[in-house]
């Protein structure tokens, strides 16, 4: 039997590793609600499995996204992941025919050079033996690169890297010593006994020989307690998202969803983060205003460690650029507002003095201004002029005495208090029996598309106008202007409609792309989910967004949300307007659509 | 004669020797925009819920201030939390923030995942 006492240090790990693992998992999945579980049952023996085993190897060994981050970046993880389970696929298998049974020891392939004290002479010997020093090489190659990255990580496209914990240092010294050990200690047995390859042989052939005996057996022995600090350290640390973030994958191919509450799920995701650090250099909290302790990596560790507190919970803008960002594809702002959630008093209604009563007016449209389009009149004005022109007969649900949608209070996490405000909206949007809803504020907009469960068609305007421009109900005058498009956060990133709004302006004038753009655009900075930030932090967000849309002096800054055109126009010279504005005064009307009318209209517009 | 239209309105004393004060100091120390509050009431005048029923932000403000909590906690649930007023005030009150935290302060309201 090939036994030495140095396995034992890497087998205790190994099965203290597993164990955890199980109890973790199996605890969050009992957590898992029940609708999640629902669709994992239904879910587990079909083609989905085959096609998140894919995606698994895909994501959690090659890890495409990273590759599309930065493609040293992607290097190095795979060479990590990847290089390592070959190292452990390709050892097993060497190890298997060179003892001639699937089944020997399971410590053979890790100690493979050590117990195999021979020049390599069985079946394959050469190509096993090259494609492990191979193997063996890509992995320290990746591994340098992670150590330039810790001191230097602007090199692999990082800004900001995050600042770790002390599990996350052990660990991370623990892998770090991992595969020099591993390939110091095939080359001294190499060095005695001829086994080694091109990279373990050629370092082996440098040893003398009493050297090489008396460093032998250390070195195994190091290499063996290396891997049993890293195994144990693996679920208390960052590395745990190498064993979840593979579970994730299956489960959300299943169809697991993140629901409004903290639920087993929730947990899956906040151990597969890897701490990468890329939603740092992501968040405008720390390039704008130089916040760096809230952003959503410090955020998940804290959920993960029990630790959070309502200051990081609540200091984020809930923009969903992070959630863009990371590469695992975790639902960072869903979950923040998971955290959010505040305790509940059964049966307490907030809202008894709002008083709904069923409207007398039977429409085929309704349009929902949302409270901050109350601030901005020229909105609700242009709206109505845009209302008029396409003959739509449209009721003014919130003109006098409107309820406000329930996401402000959602966000904030005040969950029970939301649903009152829904299901008033609900009954007096059922009572009149119309078929689609228009409103201008993207916020409501995702509310309604989200939490409510209405059966009727909803949109937001910039998606109406477009209907009504391809269904030629409208015509719109083309003009010289150059427009910049700043994509609010709710409607892009929130609702993914980039499309419609720059179409509509592509009718009326020239687009100018920016810098940053649909997904990557920014937040305006003055979003309402933070109830921490002070305001000259909003500010410099503001400004710094400015500066980058106004970059090519644009005629037009247009947007589609009330809250970005209120938040820009207070420090900005040029003009700020949004989609509806514009459309509205280009609106061709039918007799009047000469070219005398089109320049006064444009006059107008760069007079007003 | 009993509805004539005027009444003996109730004593308006604070005893600020028991009044709590320290609230709103606290609550300064999370928002400190609450201290710029000049109580213009362009808060009060925008209110979604002000529209609806006799939701006051100000005069919330001016009891917390004074440690009058009597009622307090119900008056600010009525809040929709639209943010309106944080928008419209000329003094760049966090005032979204201001109830938030009163809310918090005055009923006792924790996190139902942060333990």
């Amino acid at each position: 039997m090939n036994y030495s006492h140095f396995i034992l240090p890497f087998s205790i790990g190994a099965i203290i590793l597993f164990v955890i693992i199980i109890v973790k998992f199996t605890k969050w999945f009992r957590l898992l609600d029940r609708k999640q579980k629902y669709f994992i049952k239904r879910n587990i023996f079909t083609t989905k499995t085959i096609s998140a085993t894919i995606e698994a190897f895909r994501e959690a060994l090659i890890h495409r996204n990273i590759y599309k981050k930065n493609p040293l970046l992607g290097y190095m993880h795979m060479s990590l992941a990847f290089g390592w389970f070959l190292l452990i696929v390709v050892g097993k298998i060497e190890a298997s025919v060179y003892s001639g049974t699937f089944f020997e020891e399971p410590w053979l392939a890790i100690f493979f050079k050590y117990f195999a004290r021979e020049p390599h002479n069985f079946w394959g010997a050469k190509f096993f033996t090259f494609t492990m020093d191979f193997l063996l090489l890509i992995i320290l190659s990746g591994l340098a690169l992670a150590i330039i990255k810790r001191f230097r990580s602007k090199i692999l496209g990082l800004k900001k890297a995050t600042k770790h914990i002390i599990y996350d240092k052990i660990a991370l010294s623990a892998l770090w010593l991992i595969f020099p050990l591993r390939l110091l200690a095939e080359s001294s047995t190499a060095a005695l006994v001829q086994n080694g390859g091109f990279l373990t042989g050629g370092l082996g052939s440098l040893f003398p020989q009493q050297f090489a005996q008396a460093i032998e057996l250390p070195l195994w022995w190091a290499y063996s307690i290396s891997l049993f600090v890293f195994f144990v350290s693996l679920p208390f640390s960052r590395y745990m998202h190498i064993p979840t973030e593979v579970a994730l994958i299956f489960l959300r191919k299943w169809g697991a969803t993140e629901g409004e509450q903290y639920s087993g799920l929730t947990n899956f995701e906040i151990n597969s983060c890897s701490r990468c650090g890329i939603c740092i250099d992501a968040c405008q909290l720390n390039f704008s205003a130089n916040i760096n302790n809230v952003q959503s990596v410090y955020f998940i560790r804290d959920t993960r460690y029990n630790k959070i507190s309502d200051l990081v919970a609540n200091n984020c803008l809930l923009c969903g650029r992070c959630t863009e960002a990371c590469p695992v594809g975790l639902e960072l702002t869903q979950i923040r507002q998971q955290l959010r959630t505040k305790t509940e008093v059964p049966g307490k209604h907030y809202y008894d003095y709002c008083k709904v009563e069923p409207t007398k007016n039977k429409t085929d449209v309704i349009y929902f201004a949302g409270c901050m389009t109350h601030l901005t009149p020229s909105i609700i004005l242009a709206m109505k002029n845009i209302f008029s022109a396409a003959n739509e007969k449209v009721w003014f649900m919130d003109e006098e005495k409107g309820i406000c949608c329930g996401r402000p209070l959602r966000q904030q996490g005040f969950v029970q208090q939301s649903k009152d405000l829904v299901s008033k909206n609900t009954k007096l949007i059922s009572s009149s029996g119309a078929k689609l809803l228009v409103s201008s504020c993207p916020i409501c907009c995702k509310s309604f598309k989200e939490e409510y469960a209405l059966d009727i068609e909803i949109m937001h305007h910039s998606e109406y106008i477009k209907m009504l421009i391809d269904e030629k109900r409208i015509k719109l005058n083309k003009s010289e202007l150059n427009i910049v498009f700043h994509d609010p956060c709710e409607l892009g990133r929130g609702l993914n409609i980039y499309k419609q709004p720059r179409q509509v302006l592509s009718k009326v004038g020239k687009l100018v792309n920016t810098e940053f753009d649909e997904k990557d655009s920014l937040c305006c900075g003055g979003s309402l989910a933070n109830t921490i930030i002070e305001l000259d932090s909003q500010l410099k967000i503001r400004d710094d967004v400015l500066q980058i849309l106004a970059k090519d002096n644009p005629d037009v800054l247009a947007t589609a949300c009330p809250l970005c055109k209120k938040t820009f126009t207070r420090n900005y010279k040029g003009k700020v307007m949004d989609i509806a504005e514009i459309v509205s005064n280009f609106l061709s009307l039918q007799n009047n659509s000469k070219k005398e009318g089109k320049k006064e209209e444009e006059k107008i517009l760069i007079s007003q | 004669m009993k509805n004539w239209g005027f009444k003996i309105a109730k004593p308006r004393i604070i005893d600020l020797d028991t009044a709590n004060t320290k609230a709103f100091e606290e609550l300064c120390e999370k928002v400190p925009s609450a201290k710029r509050c000049i109580m213009c009431g362009a808060c009060t005048a925008t209110c979604s819920a002000a529209n609806h029923t006799s939701f006051n932000f100000r005069k919330c403000n001016i009891m917390f201030r004074r440690g009058q909590f009597e009622g307090l906690a119900e008056e600010l649930d009525k809040c929709m939390f639209c943010g309106k007023c944080k928008l419209v005030c000329p003094r760049a009150v966090n005032t979204r923030a201001f109830i938030y935290n009163m809310r918090i302060f005055l009923n006792d309201l924790n996190y139902k995942n942060i333990k």
